[in-house]
C-alpha cells in the first residue's frame, strides 16, 4: 500500500508542475497588455508604466518571472486581483464555500436518486423498472444542463412560483458570513426567521440540476455493477442458503456493487466543477465558477491564473483521494500496480 | 494467387460489417438513434430547401411570435420567432449544418492527433510514454469545458477556435486508449512474428497494430461526438462559442436568456434540438459498443 501511495505521488509531482506552468503561460498568452488594462480608460504615462512593469515583474526575463510566480505560490501568494484589488487566495476561499454548498447537495441528490434506482433497474432487468430508469438515465446523461436550468426556471419559478430565480438567498435577508455555508449559517448562527427555508428554496433548481449528470452516470453504473455482482457464485449460494432477498441485494450483493460505484461517484469532482461554471452561471450562483467566467471576461489576470491552478490542485488531490481508496478496498488493484 | 488472396480478405471485410449490422440490430434503441441521425444528416444537407425562412431574415411585425399551438401563433412561424423577429424552426434546421460539422471536426482532431500520440507512448514506451502522458495528465488535472473556456479566450471567440479547444481538452481519452490497446497487443504473438519478418517500426504501428485496436477507439469516437456538441453548445451558450446571428444552437439560447419567463419557446427548441441529438448519438455509441467490444458490454 505504501508503495502505491509514493508511486501516485510520485506521478502527482510532474503533474503538478505542469499545471504551474499552464496556468502561468496560458496568462501571458491572453491577448491584451495587463497593465493597460488595469489603468483603464485613464491610460497611463510611460514613467508609470514602466514604474507598473517593475512593480509586477513584468520586466524580467518570463523565466525568472515564472519562478517568482513558484515562489509566491509556495507562500500562499497567488497575487492580487485587478478588478476587486483583494488577494487571489482571500477570494477563492470566500467564494468556495458556495461552490461546496452546491456540489455536496448536487451529490447528495444525485446518490440519493441515482443508487436505489440502479439497484431497481438490476433487480427487475428488463422489466419496465429497468427501461424507464435506463432511458431516463440516458437523457439525463445526454442533458445540457445550460438548458436544464432554464427550462427548470420556467416551470417552477415562471409557471408555479415555487422557486426563486437566482441567488443564494432572498433580499430581505442579510446573513453575516460565518462558515459560508449559507445552510449552516442560516440554521446555526442567525435567528431571523425563514432565513433558512430561503437558503433551502434557493438551493432546490441548482441541486437538481449540478445534479442531473451525475445522477445519470451513478444510476448506470449502479445497475450494470449490480448486474454483475448478482452473477457470482455467493450471491447464488446466499440465494440456495434461502437468505430474504432483501438480505441477498441489500448486504451481499450491494456491498460488492458499491466499489466501483464510490470510484464514480469520487471522479464526478470534475464533471461537478465543469457543470458548476454553467450552472452557477445559469442561477448567478456567487461561487467559483461564476467567478472565473466572470474573470475571464474581465480578464482579470491574477484570478484566471490562480483559480485555474487551485482548481487543478483540487481536483488532483481528490483524484488521489479516490485512487488510493480504490486500492485499499480493492487488493487487486494494490498488487498489480 | 494474388487474386485468391484479395478475395478471401473482402470477403472477411464483408463478413465483419455483416456480422456487426447483426449485432448492432439487436440494439433497438441504437436503431432509432442511428435513423434519427441520419434524418439530422439530410436535413442538415438540405436546410436551404426544407427551411421555410431565411435564418437570418428579420421580419419586423413578427417580434416573439408563439408557436403555432399556442394563442397568437401562425403556420407562418411554426416554432415562432425570437426577439428580433427570426424564424426558430430555420434556425434549428440551419443549426443542425453547426453541431453535426462542431461533432465530425472535433472528433476527427481528437481522433487522429489522440491515435498519433498513443501510438508513440504505447510503441516506445520510455521518456516518449512519460512525457506524453504527464501532458495527458495536466490536461485531464482541469475541468474540460473550463480549460476549453480558457483556452478559447485565447485563441479568440470563434466557432473554428472552440473546436480546437474542444478537440485540444478530449485528447487524452483516445491517447490513453490507445496507447493501453497498443501495450497489450505489442506483447501478442502476430507482433513479435511480424518484428521477426523484420517488418519497420512505422508500419508495425500503422497497419500491424493500429487495426486491431480500433474497436474501444470507435466507441470513445461515437460518445466524444455527443460531447464536443454539448461543449460547443455549452461554449456558444457562455458567448464565446459561434458569434451571433450564427444560427448555432447554443448561441440561440444565449441570445435568448433575457426572454426565459415571457417567452420561454425561443430558449426551448434549441435546447430541445441539442437534446434528442444528443441522445440519439449516445444512443447509438452505446450500440457501438455492445456490438463491438464484448469485453465492456453493460449486460
Amino acid at each position: 500500500m505504501l508503495r502505491l501511495i509514493l508511486k501516485k505521488l510520485g506521478l502527482l509531482i510532474p503533474t503538478f508542475i505542469g499545471v504551474t506552468l499552464t496556468s502561468f503561460f496560458f496568462i501571458r498568452l491572453l491577448p491584451g497588455d495587463p497593465i493597460l488594462l488595469l489603468a483603464g480608460e485613464r491610460g497611463v504615462s510611460p514613467e508609470r508604466y514602466a514604474e507598473l512593469q517593475a512593480k509586477f515583474g513584468y520586466d524580467q526575463p518570463i523565466f525568472m518571472q515564472y519562478l517568482d510566480f513558484l515562489a509566491k505560490l509556495f507562500q500562499g501568494d497567488l497575487g492580487v486581483s485587478f478588478s476587486t484589488k483583494q488577494p487571489v487566495v482571500q477570494e477563492f476561499f470566500t467564494l468556495f464555500p458556495a461552490t461546496v454548498e452546491l456540489a455536496v447537495c448536487a451529490i447528495v441528490f444525485a446518490v440519493l436518486f441515482g443508487l436505489p434506482a440502479g439497484i431497481f433497474a438490476a433487480i427487475r432487468r428488463g422489466k419496465t423498472v429497468d427501461h424507464t430508469v435506463m432511458t431516463t438515465a440516458l437523457v439525463g446523461y445526454s442533458m445540457p444542463i445550460f438548458w436544464w436550468g432554464p427550462a427548470l426556471i420556467i416551470i417552477f419559478s415562471g409557471f408555479l412560483g415555487w422557486t426563486p430565480v437566482s441567488g443564494r438567498i432572498s433580499n430581505m435577508f442579510w446573513i453575516e458570513s460565518t462558515t459560508g455555508f449559507m445552510l449552516i449559517d442560516t440554521l446555526f448562527y442567525s435567528d431571523e426567521p425563514g432565513a433558512f427555508m430561503s437558503a433551502v428554496m434557493h438551493l432546490i433548481l441548482p441541486t437538481i440540476v449540478l445534479g442531473t449528470i451525475p445522477l445519470a452516470v451513478i444510476a448506470r453504473q449502479t445497475r450494470s455493477a449490480m448486474l454483475e455482482v448478482l452473477d457470482e457464485d455467493y450471491v447464488r449460494t446466499a440465494r440456495a442458503k434461502g437468505l430474504s432477498s432483501f438480505r441477498i441485494i441489500g448486504i451481499h450483493a450491494l456491498r460488492n456493487a458499491l466499489i466501483p460505484v464510490v470510484t464514480v461517484i469520487g471522479l464526478q469532482i470534475g464533471v461537478l466543477f465543469a457543470g458548476a461554471i454553467l450552472t452557477e452561471t445559469v442561477f448567478s450562483w456567487p461561487g467559483i465558477g461564476k467567478w472565473m467566467v466572470d474573470s475571464i471576461f474581465r480578464r482579470d489576470y491574477p484570478v484566471v491564473q490562480g483559480g485555474l491552478l487551485m482548481i487543478a490542485a483540487i481536483i488532483m488531490v481528490v483524484n488521489l483521494i479516490v485512487d488510493l481508496t480504490y486500492g485499499l478496498v480493492n487488493p487487486k488493484i494494490r498488487h498489480t500496480e | 494467387m494474388s487474386d485468391a488472396s484479395i478475395d478471401v480478405k473482402a470477403e472477411t471485410r464483408l463478413d465483419l460489417l455483416v456480422n456487426f449490422w447483426k449485432h448492432f440490430r439487436t440494439n433497438k434503441g441504437a436503431v432509432i438513434g442511428l435513423y434519427f441521425f441520419i434524418g439530422l444528416i439530410l436535413v442538415a444537407v438540405f436546410a436551404p430547401l426544407i427551411a421555410p425562412h431565411s435564418p437570418i431574415e428579420q421580419y419586423r411585425d413578427a417580434f416573439k411570435a408563439p408557436p403555432v399551438w399556442m394563442e397568437g401563433g401562425s403556420w407562418k412561424f411554426i416554432l415562432g420567432t425570437d426577439a428580433v423577429g427570426r424564424d426558430i424552426l430555420s434556425r434549428i434546421i440551419f443549426g443542425s449544418r453547426y453541431s453535426l460539422f462542431v461533432g465530425v471536426v472535433v472528433v476527427s482532431i481528437a481522433l487522429s492527433v489522440g491515435i498519433f500520440l498513443g501510438l508513440l507512448a504505447g510503441t516506445f514506451r520510455g521518456w516518449v510514454d512519460t512525457i506524453i502522458m504527464r501532458i495527458m495528465d495536466v490536461i485531464l488535472a482541469f475541468p474540460s469545458l473550463l480549460l476549453a473556456l480558457v483556452l478559447v479566450a485565447i485563441l479568440g471567440p470563434t466557432l473554428v477556435n472552440a473546436m480546437i479547444a474542444i478537440a485540444i481538452v478530449q485528447q487524452p481519452y483516445y491517447v490513453r486508449l490507445t496507447r493501453a490497446s497498443v501495450i497489450s497487443e505489442m506483447s501478442r504473438e502476430y507482433v513479435m512474428a511480424a518484428r521477426v519478418s523484420g517488418v519497420r517500426t512505422p508500419r508495425l504501428m500503422f497497419k500491424t497494430v493500429l487495426p486491431n485496436c480500433m474497436a474501444p477507439l470507435i466507441v470513445q469516437a461515437a460518445l466524444s461526438f455527443s460531447t464536443a456538441i454539448l461543449d460547443a453548445a455549452a461554449l456558444g451558450f457562455l458567448g464565446v462559442g459561434a458569434q451571433p446571428p450564427t444560427p448555432e444552437w447554443g448561441t440561440m439560447l444565449a441570445e435568448s436568456r433575457e426572454f426565459i419567463l415571457n417567452a420561454p419557446w425561443i430558449m426551448a427548441f434549441p435546447g430541445f434540438a441539442i437534446l434528442i441529438t444528443v441522445v440519439a448519438i449516445n444512443l447509438i455509441g452505446d450500440g457501438l459498443r455492445d456490438a463491438l467490444d464484448p469485453k465492456l458490454k453493460r449486460s
